[in-house]
Parts: C-alpha cells; sequence; structure tokens
C-alpha cells in the first residue's frame, strides 16, 4: 500500500481519463494528468468549460469509472470500485418515486445493511437537520424541487461518507431557493466537518462555498489554476457571497474561463 | 397537488353511467320491435334474460362459464409471470435481447389465435389448448412494457445505487424491479383484456366445453339469445379480471399521484 498523506481525505495522482469513440478520432481524452488533494473538512470546488470532463473526475472518485492512468485515493485508500467513503449527489434528486422521503433518505443505509430502527433514526435526525420533519412520510412528487434536493442531500448525508462528491446540486433551481440551499450545504459541512469536491458553473456559488477553487481548462481538461478564497465564513455562504472582495474572485475566474472572449 | 374529485360530483357521474345504462336497456329492449327487426337477428333483452335462465337450468351454464373463466385465470397468470420473467431478463441484458429480438417481434407479429387449431392437434380436445393460446397473447403486452420500463431507468439511478455499494441483486430488487411496476400493470391491463379472447378462441376451435362451446353451439342451433347470453358472460369474466388487476393496482401504485391513474 502507499503511504498515506496524512491529512488527504480525496487525493487524484496524475490522473488521465481516456474513452474510446469511434467518430472523433478513436480517443477521446477527457481529463489529463490532474493532480491534486483535499484536505479533512475542506471544501474544494471545480469550475470549468462544459465537457471539460469535471464529471468524469467525479465518476472516478466514486469508483464507479477506472482511470485509465493514475490513482485516485479516499482516506488513503486507492479507489477500485464503489466504497462506503464517499457519496454523491447530483443535479437531478434522483428520489425513488415509490419511496416516501424517509425511506429515500434510507437508501445508502438499507444497501450497507444497517438496522431498521437504527437506518430510521439516522434519517430522521437528517431530515430535521435539512428542515423536512414535516414531509417524513411524503412521496417526492409532492415537494418542490428544493425541498426535493434537501432530501437528496439528507440521502447523501446518511451513509456518513468522508467525502461527499457533489455534480452541479442546485443547477436546476431557482435563484433564490438556490441560495437558501448553499447556506443549508454551507451550514451542514461546517457542522459536520466533511470533505466535499463541488462541481460547479456558478462563479458566485463555488466563491460562496468553498475554501479553495480548482480551475478547469478545456478538453482535454487539466487544472490550470488554483484559488483559495481568502474570504471568512465559510459555514455562512449567504453573509459571504456579499463580502465585497468576491467580485474580484469573479473577475478572476471570468478571466481564467475566457467568458468576455466568449461573449465579444 | 392533485385534483380531488368531490363526493357529490363523483356521485353525479356514477349516477350518469347508470342511467346510461337503463337506457341502453330500453333501447335494447324495444327498438328492435318498433324497427321490425326480428328476434333471431336481436333478441330483445327480456328474450336473452329468459334464455340465460333456461341455460342456467339446463345448459349447465355455472360450469362452462367457470371452465372458461379457470382457463383464463390460469392462462393470464402464467402468461404474465412469463411475461414479467423475459421482460426483466431481456431488459437487463442488451446482448440476450438483441439476439433474440428477430424471433421475438416474429413471435409478436405472428396471429397467436392462429396457433389455436396446433395447439389442438397436439393437446387434443382439453384445457390445456385454450390455457396455451391464453399464454401466448398475455404474454406479449406483459413482457415489452416490462422490457421498456427496466431500459427506460435513468442509468444515474442505477450508479447512486451502486455508489452506496449495492449488489446487483440490490440493484434489481431495490431499483428496477419496483421501477417497472407501473409500465407492468399497464401491460397487464392490456392483457386481460386480451386473456379471454384467447381462451374463446381455443373453445371456438374445439371442444365441448366453455362459453365459446355454447356460443358455437348456439349458433349452430340459430339460437341468437344463447350467442347473446354467452357474449355478454365473456364479457363479464374480462371485466372482473380487469377489475381485479385495477385493484391489485391502485393498492401497489399507492404512491402514483390519483391524476396518473385512471378509472378505465
Amino acid at each position: 500500500m502507499i503511504a498515506k498523506p496524512d491529512t488527504a481525505r480525496l487525493e487524484f495522482r496524475q490522473v488521465t481519463k481516456r474513452f474510446a469513440n469511434p467518430r472523433q478520432g478513436g480517443v477521446v481524452v477527457a481529463v489529463e494528468d490532474v493532480t491534486f488533494s483535499i484536505a479533512d473538512g475542506e471544501v474544494v470546488s471545480l469550475i470549468g468549460p462544459s465537457g471539460c470532463g469535471k464529471s468524469t473526475l467525479l465518476n472516478m472518485g466514486s469508483g464507479l469509472d477506472p482511470a485509465t492512468e493514475g490513482q485516485v485515493f479516499v482516506d488513503g485508500e486507492l479507489v477500485t470500485k464503489p466504497n462506503r467513503h464517499v457519496a454523491f449527489m447530483l443535479q437531478k434528486d434522483l428520489l425513488l418515486p415509490w419511496r416516501t422521503i424517509r425511506e429515500n433518505v434510507e437508501l445508502g443505509l438499507e444497501i450497507q445493511g444497517t438496522a431498521a430502527a437504527q437506518r430510521r433514526e439516522t434519517a430522521l435526525a437528517l431530515l430535521a437537520k435539512c428542515r423536512l420533519s414535516d414531509f417524513v412520510e411524503h412521496y417526492p412528487h409532492q415537494l418542490s424541487g428544493g425541498m426535493r434536493q434537501r432530501a437528496a442531500l439528507a440521502r447523501t448525508l446518511a451513509v456518513d461518507p468522508v467525502v461527499l462528491l457533489m455534480d452541479e446540486p442546485f443547477s436546476a433551481l431557482d435563484a433564490q431557493t438556490k441560495m437558501v440551499l448553499q447556506q443549508d450545504l454551507g451550514r451542514t459541512l461546517a457542522d459536520t466537518r466533511k470533505t466535499a469536491l463541488f462541481i460547479t458553473h456558478d462563479l458566485v456559488e463555488a466563491i460562496a462555498l468553498s475554501d479553495r477553487i480548482l480551475v478547469m481548462s478545456h478538453r482535454p481538461g487539466r487544472i490550470i489554476e488554483e484559488i483559495p478564497v481568502e474570504i471568512p465564513g465559510r459555514d455562512n455562504p449567504m453573509t459571504r457571497r456579499q463580502d465585497p472582495k468576491v467580485g474580484v474572485y469573479v473577475k478572476r475566474l471570468m478571466d481564467l474561463l475566457h467568458v468576455e472572449q466568449a461573449a465579444a | 397537488m392533485q385534483t380531488v374529485l368531490t363526493q357529490p360530483h363523483l356521485r353525479r357521474m356514477m349516477a350518469g353511467s347508470f342511467l346510461l345504462f337503463v337506457v341502453f336497456v330500453a333501447v335494447w329492449q324495444w327498438a328492435p320491435g318498433w324497427f321490425g327487426i326480428p328476434h333471431f337477428i336481436i333478441p330483445p333483452a327480456s328474450l336473452v334474460w329468459d334464455e340465460f335462465l333456461r341455460m342456467l337450468a339446463k345448459d349447465k351454464l355455472i360450469f362452462h362459464t367457470g371452465i372458461t373463466a379457470m382457463q383464463v385465470a390460469v392462462g393470464f397468470l402464467l402468461g404474465a409471470l412469463l411475461g414479467i420473467f423475459a421482460g426483466f431478463v431481456l431488459g437487463m441484458s442488451p446482448t440476450t435481447e438483441f439476439v433474440l429480438s428477430p424471433y421475438i417481434l416474429a413471435l409478436q407479429i405472428a396471429p397467436k389465435v392462429a396457433f389455436a387449431p396446433l395447439f389442438i392437434i397436439w393437446f387434443g380436445y382439453t384445457v390445456y389448448p385454450k390455457i396455451l393460446v391464453c399464454i401466448l397473447i398475455v404474454f406479449f403486452p406483459v413482457m415489452i412494457n416490462v422490457l421498456g420500463a427496466v431500459r427506460a431507468i435513468d442509468p444515474d439511478i442505477v450508479r447512486l445505487a451502486r455508489s452506496f455499494t449495492a449488489n446487483r441483486f440490490q440493484v434489481f430488487w431495490k431499483i428496477e424491479f419496483p421501477a417497472a411496476l407501473p409500465p407492468l400493470f399497464a401491460g397487464l391491463r392490456i392483457a386481460a383484456t386480451l386473456a379471454v379472447i384467447g381462451v374463446v378462441v381455443g373453445e371456438l376451435v374445439g371442444g365441448n366445453t366453455g362459453l365459446g362451446y355454447l356460443l358455437t353451439f348456439g349458433e349452430g342451433a340459430g339460437n341468437t339469445a344463447m350467442v347473446f347470453v354467452a357474449i355478454i358472460l365473456l364479457t363479464l369474466i374480462g371485466i372482473v379480471l380487469y377489475a381485479i388487476v385495477v385493484l391489485i393496482e391502485n393498492r401497489v401504485l399507492h404512491y402514483l399521484p390519483a391524476r396518473s391513474r385512471t378509472a378505465v
């Protein structure tokens, strides 16, 4: 086994991912030589143009897709298949329509064989934290989009993962709901001291929620910049997004992503 | 969230349905007389009722109805189980489906009722040819619906389950099976209406039991009222089967919004 780094909870070492694609000349390089690590309790955002391989990184992190080259470590262990240390959350809530909200939150625990009483206790506690106590026995279709996504967050947290991987979890929500959920997430991550990799297209979201931002290039995706966010109060994204320094970070990110050139 | 029919509204609609039934029976009773249609073309309702009572007393009507109902029930059950099984197997294995698809398509296009004489050659004037035609006719709508449902499952839901370290059986039992239930029941509804056809065709082709036999007997004897009685009872068997399916469906799919379930 390779020596365990002191504090890294999630680590990518020279990870490259290629896909066979007969139409585009055989092979597509999705991400190339990506190296970064996320320390315990750290929240890192990944930002980059569409199709730069952000989601590919996340799939490799969760052990669903193997890396073509390089290694991914979670908690010092080489990731080869899905494991209990990682849980992911997508833009789609992926709630099962035939399960109540509570049963949906229990899904992961159920798969992992936790006893019913304990599952229930965990689910109810998390649903209370996500302000869904009144909807425990409701079905997903009876909830609003924001509430459903909060339930999805509870389901992700229920398995008590070491690392949370989130792929644009709030991008389908309206602007206000989104800010409320960012606040929920920011608080929850700080309370539970979870480590998270957060993929987003929303520059302000990345700044408000994270300790660090990784910027990726066009395909083949590489990490071209690493920006520590030096604004206090990561546990309070609502206030943090109003900080005057946010504009400076936005400008920096826009330059790196060539947003203005694209509009010209 | 969902439109709930108020009690008075529901009662009015039911009264409407009943009124229509009364009007229908009245027209059936008296209209043939007004237009001078002879009784051997359309026997009035009262005559059919008399014939029904006569057949109960003299023609072992209950026995024949029971035989037909039994064949419908057994054929439907076996056909549905086979369809469910094949649907899941083909849905989970694209290779199998690819290899088998031309044959499945051919069998689906072949008019199932045309197999009745063949089955009678094989099994004689027993219940088996009738049940076999019924199985064949019930099989396809069920299989196609289950297959389509398994195919349509969002792969991200399966990935979510796998990220929680679900094994193949857990993915089936917790995701694929429940996800396929709504289309499965849609298929069972269609199959319920077809099941009676399968059995009747078998009975028409050969044998001396069942309502299909009484149908041909009535025809041979020029007893139109008898034919009417047989048709009505066959319809009733179909209605009962359909109602059972809907009843089970409403219990199993209780989580669906009321609007997406239908009255018919």
